[in-house]
């Protein structure tokens, strides 16, 4: 499109500003709101991953449930617990476990004050683990140590403690490394201070926890050799999901549950959660662009029945055009071109205003510091180039009804229209 | 220059054909300055429309300048305006939001003259109707008589071998009208061909030629 042609084109464009205005506007709009869709989702998918944390991808748990068929003389809901001689018998003889990290638990959510330090208390989560466990499920170590085997095998009663641990039972600076603290009034000295590496809820919960050596927890609070649940991580390139119903159906024999029972034992896997995780998104992502699409062809369509009127009412003008000389064709592209101009003009102004929001809103959410489950929504230049280029070839047909309605009035009645 | 064998055309009207040209023969030679008279409904417009490639005969033929001009495709007809005829219409047909000079260019800028050189020939044009210094105004803020004349401007710029004027001077008074007719005689006096279609018996007088049209056959020429 050469200068001439542009001029041609502005020229007739500014006859009617506020038109033109109003129906770029629809453009602008629909594209502004694909892009601040887009990025909402990614935003929302950044969050709910980073809430995941860095835990390994092919870890997960197990636990024990009660029975639903019955089986060697026991009958159908019976509880079972595994015991530490499970887990010893599992690491043996399943070859494809990398890690695997008993764990028991007491305490935690809205129970009562259970740890004091000082005139300090706090309602704590109180985990018995083994030092496995950050290898499945890692945390920032900003003091001192995590429990190590030696604890274990000790069964020395020592701990770790979350961040908000620290804070609520400990005055600002002091250092807790030695201290004794006290759990339901047993004297457990501090090693280590952790940092929860999730986000939003996930990390508060890791935060607010008080870890044991295993061995220590059971002796302390009477376990015995009872585990709560186990962790595991499987080897690389070993998917979890196989190794979690290898390890039940080993531990259904050893615990004389029926060998088809579905459920006696529980497990989760990080590797359903992330598919879990991605399917929504993707969905999410879907949703989003369809809707912004909707958006944006409504507002082509907007531009569509504008160029109609307009096309009618300089029915006379393109009359005279082509009494002097225009031919056909190129009625049709300065049409075309007056209606892709329009849409590209509309589509930079709405693609420039959304990308403005988007950093704006992210600039707003980093200085706010931890923003939950939304954090750096971005939209990827992909979608902007890919929803542009459908911008322009809807532009193009959008043009090509009010294009050919103009030239299908003859010159002669067109020249007779006052 | 133009020549008509036994032109006919008839139109549709409500489900009637009325038959507006009965078999028209004409011949105007190069250079020719004629009228074109009748009363309303004589079919001098349908003439003029069909001479001015705006419109198809049903049978007959013409031939311009020598060629053919039967059953042309829209593409073809704009050339062969664009190359031969220059229009002046009753109502000018300026477009309102060009300038002087854009309006009396127009014709060039089909014909992919680039803008400097459209400029220069039509200021050069709108010198010779005595409107210079309204070159950068608009159709708007003119007389009907100056808007007439940048018209003519307009029609002659791309050079073409036949002017076909429209009642030219039936928006106008007068003395506007003899103005605008002076010019256009001035005009033949350049050697161009200028066909007016008019209903004014002194605007005709001016002319070389007058042909009177009725009920769709020439009475005389």
């Amino acid at each position: 499109m050469d200068k001439d042609v542009l001029k041609e084109i502005l020229s007739v464009m500014v006859q009617n500003p506020m038109r033109t205005i109003l129906s770029m506007i629809g453009v602008a709009w629909g594209i502004f709101m694909l892009v601040i869709m887009m990025a909402a989702s990614s935003g929302l998918e950044n969050g709910v991953k980073a809430d995941i944390g860095n835990r390994a991808a092919n870890s997960g748990g197990v636990w024990s449930m009660m029975t639903s068929i019955p089986y060697k003389g026991f009958k159908r809901g019976r509880r079972f617990d595994m015991d530490m001689d499970d887990i010893q018998f599992l690491e043996e003889n399943v070859q494809e476990i990398d890690v695997i990290s008993p764990r028991c638990q007491a305490g935690g959510w809205q129970g009562g004050n259970n740890a004091s330090y000082d005139n300090n208390t706090g309602s704590f989560n109180i985990y018995g683990e083994t030092p496995g466990l950050v290898e499945i499920q890692p945390m920032n170590i900003t003091q001192g140590r995590f429990i190590n085997a030696a604890d274990i095998k000790d069964e020395r009663k020592v701990c770790s403690i979350g961040k908000k641990v620290f804070t609520t039972l400990f005055v600002k600076g002091e250092n807790p490394i030695g201290k004794y603290i006290q759990i339901n009034n047993v004297n457990v000295q501090v090693i280590g201070v952790i940092a929860s590496m999730k986000e939003g809820d996930d990390s508060a919960e890791e935060n607010e926890s008080i870890f044991m050596p295993i061995t220590a927890f059971q002796r302390t609070f009477n376990y015995g050799k009872t585990i709560g649940w186990f962790s595991v991580k499987s080897v690389d390139g070993y998917p979890i999901s196989k190794l979690q119903d290898e390890i039940k159906s080993k531990l259904k024999i050893r615990k004389s549950v029926h060998p088809a029972d579905q459920r006696a034992f529980g497990s989760w896997n990080m590797e359903e959660e992330l598919a879990d995780v991605n399917t929504l998104f993707a969905s999410l992502r879907f949703i989003s662009f369809s809707v912004g699409i909707l958006a944006l062809f409504a507002g082509i369509i907007g531009i569509g029945n504008i160029m109609l009127v307009s096309v009618t009412e300089r029915t006379k003008e393109i009359g005279i055009r082509r009494a002097l000389g225009a031919a056909p064709s190129v009625i049709i592209k300065q049409i075309i071109s007056e209606t892709l101009l329009i849409t590209i003009v509309a589509g930079l102004l709405g693609i420039f205003f959304g990308v403005l929001t988007v950093e704006l809103l992210n600039n707003t959410l980093a200085a706010m510091g931890d923003s939950g489950s939304f954090r750096n929504p971005t939209v990827s230049f992909n979608v902007v180039f890919g929803s542009f280029l459908i911008l322009i070839v809807a532009g193009v047909f959008t043009g090509l009804l009010p294009a050919y309605s103009a030239v299908r009035v003859k010159p002669i009645d067109a020249l007779r229209k006052e | 220059m133009i020549l008509l064998e036994n032109i006919t055309k008839s139109y549709e009207v409500g489900g009637n054909s009325i038959q507006v040209l009965k078999g028209i023969d004409l011949n105007i030679k190069s250079g020719e300055l004629v009228s074109i008279m009748g009363s309303s409904g004589s079919g001098k417009s349908t003439l003029l429309n069909i001479l001015g490639m705006l419109d198809n005969y049903d049978g007959g033929a013409y031939a311009l300048d020598g060629k053919l001009i039967k059953d042309l495709s829209e593409k073809k007809a704009a050339i062969y305006r664009s190359q031969f005829l220059g229009f002046v219409f009753q109502s000018f047909n300026l477009i309102n939001f060009k300038t002087a000079w854009e309006n009396v260019s127009l014709p060039l800028y089909y014909q992919k003259v680039p803008r400097s050189k459209r400029k220069e020939l039509a200021l050069q044009r709108l010198e010779e109707v005595g409107l210079l210094d309204w070159a950068e105004h608009l159709p708007s803020e003119m007389s009907g008589g100056q808007k007439q004349r940048v018209a003519i401007a307009r029609a002659l710029i791309a050079d073409p071998k036949v002017i076909l004027a429209d009642e030219p001077t039936g928006a106008l008074d007068s003395i506007t009208s003899m103005e605008v007719l002076d010019l256009l005689k001035k005009v033949n006096a350049a050697g161009k061909t200028v066909i007016i279609v008019t209903h004014e018996n002194e605007i005709a007088a001016e002319t070389e030629r007058i042909i009177r049209l009725k009920d769709g056959r020439i009475i005389s020429a």
